[in-house]
């Protein structure tokens, strides 16, 4: 499968597992899983950082066009879309390791630690952001920060169990860059 | 000028990523508002659609639960039927309406039209309803929207062609004009954004006699909602230290979270009312 194929497939899975699946597991009211932003976490390492952002942009909006609330979802999703490639430069283990694989993994990150705290961090600003645009309008601060760190919690709970069931195959690409 | 391209093109992305985060603001100041809920009616429907589709599949789970509340909707309005009243003594007769039931609609203010509900939501901080029925099926803007058991559940803000939008009292800008059935006293009805199924009721002053389980319906003061509609019952009551005010929680009485069917309520005289009312507002502004 081309990479194109592969990453509209995933939007479309993701965006309705999101949907249909886990916005409707109310577990408490404190803790709400997400999912869908996987695919800014699984974007390819070579695109470039303005269609990052793009793309992140339209995840979002089709998410908040769902929940008839436009611009909370995007907002985040733009956000950890313009953070990634700083992480990427941190974290990966030597140079030109993001030319020889295609995208994110344990593989291609160096081992399983390195890519927790990647997909870590990025869980936590990305739910940071969302909640703090959705309290800020109600202005209960104590409930924003125990909600981002509950459900920061369980989403990368939720990203673990996905990547120990959906297994990415990583081609080693040409060392040769 | 040179020196501004050189900036520009330096820190484009910084740039790209301020004036993306600036437009979703933009779309959550302007969206958010009580007038301005959904985005367009095209987006409306095509989610809508989809939406169908997978209720389809989560109806069935709930068949069950459905079915209950239907049954008990049909007790309440059984009992009412005036065939079980009957008067022990002579002194007093039944007399028959001479015009039982108005068929031309001339004086009819309320009408109830059953809807489907193909989402719902209860987990973000501003929560929405989407019914499968829409403006030609004769849904309009700002109807009320109740549960079969009576129970209120929020008041229609956008429609399309074949879906409506509703926001349910878990919203923060749904406010509900309530009283409370002991001692008659009137407050608001909001939520604060975190326990589905918890509302608060506010502006009740500390001297209206208030005790948990006490039930709270609408008070018909708003032309959206009759007289009597449940809104919930007493779960605590907090003084407000500083005002002269409770802050009251309340249980709700419609169940959020399985919503399959309910009623939207419209309003005839409701255009009437609000002629009024605007009138009333110019002559004292002038």
């Amino acid at each position: 499968m081309s990479t194109l194929v592969k990453n509209l497939v995933r939007f479309v899975i993701l965006i309705l597992v999101q949907v249909f699946v886990l916005d409707r597991i109310h577990l408490h009211y404190m803790v709400t899983p997400y999912l869908y932003f996987l695919f800014i976490l699984w974007m390819p390492f070579q695109l470039g950082r303005t269609a990052q952002m793009l793309i992140a942009f339209a995840l979002g909006f089709t998410l908040d066009s769902f929940q008839h609330n436009p611009g909370f979802h995007a907002a985040a999703c733009v956000l950890i879309a313009y953070l990634r490639p700083f992480l990427i430069n941190i974290l990966i283990p030597q140079e030109g390791a993001d030319n020889n694989y295609d995208e994110p993994s344990a593989k291609s990150m160096g081992g399983f630690m390195p890519y927790m705290l990647y997909a870590g961090v990025l869980t936590f600003v990305h739910h940071g952001w969302l909640f703090f645009l959705e309290a800020w309008q109600f202005g209960n601060f104590w409930y924003f920060i125990i909600k981002t760190l509950l459900s920061t919690a369980i989403s990368l709970l939720l990203i673990i169990i996905v990547e120990l069931i959906f297994s990415r195959k990583q081609q080693f690409r040409t060392n040769t860059v | 000028m040179r020196n501004i391209f050189l900036f520009i093109r330096r820190y484009f992305n910084f740039i790209f990523l301020l004036l993306l985060q600036g437009f979703c603001i933009y779309l959550i100041v302007h969206y958010n508002t009580y007038h301005n809920a959904v985005a367009s009616g095209f987006m409306n429907e095509v989610s809508g659609k989809v939406n169908t589709w997978f209720n389809k599949i989560d109806y069935y789970f709930q068949l069950k639960k459905t079915n209950e509340q239907l049954v008990k909707d049909n007790e309440r309005l059984r009992n009412q039927l005036k065939v079980n009243f009957a008067s022990p003594d002579t002194t007093t007769k039944i007399v028959t309406d001479s015009i039982p039931y108005d068929t031309l609609g001339n004086h009819r203010k309320w009408l109830y039209l059953s809807a489907k509900v193909v989402f719902n939501s209860v987990s973000a901080q501003n929560n929405f309803i989407v019914l499968g029925r829409g403006l030609h099926q004769q849904l309009k803007k700002d109807d009320g929207v109740m549960d079969p058991n009576n129970g209120v559940v929020g008041i229609i803000t956008d429609v399309s062609e074949n879906f409506a939008v509703v926001m349910s009292l878990l919203h923060k800008d749904s406010k509900i004009s309530a009283k409370l059935k002991n001692g008659g006293d009137a407050g608001q009805v909001t939520w604060d954004g975190k326990d589905p199924n918890r509302l608060s009721l506010i502006e009740i002053r500390k001297s209206a006699k208030v005790a948990r389980g006490d039930t709270v319906f609408t008070s018909g003061f708003t032309p959206t909602f009759p007289y009597g509609l449940l809104i919930g019952t007493i779960d605590e009551i907090i003084p407000d230290k500083s005002t002269n005010n409770y802050i009251i929680k309340l249980k709700s009485a419609a169940n959020f979270y399985n919503l399959q069917y309910v009623y939207a309520i419209e309003n005839f005289q409701k255009d009437e009312i609000n002629r009024l009312l605007e009138n009333a507002k110019n002559k004292i502004n002038n």
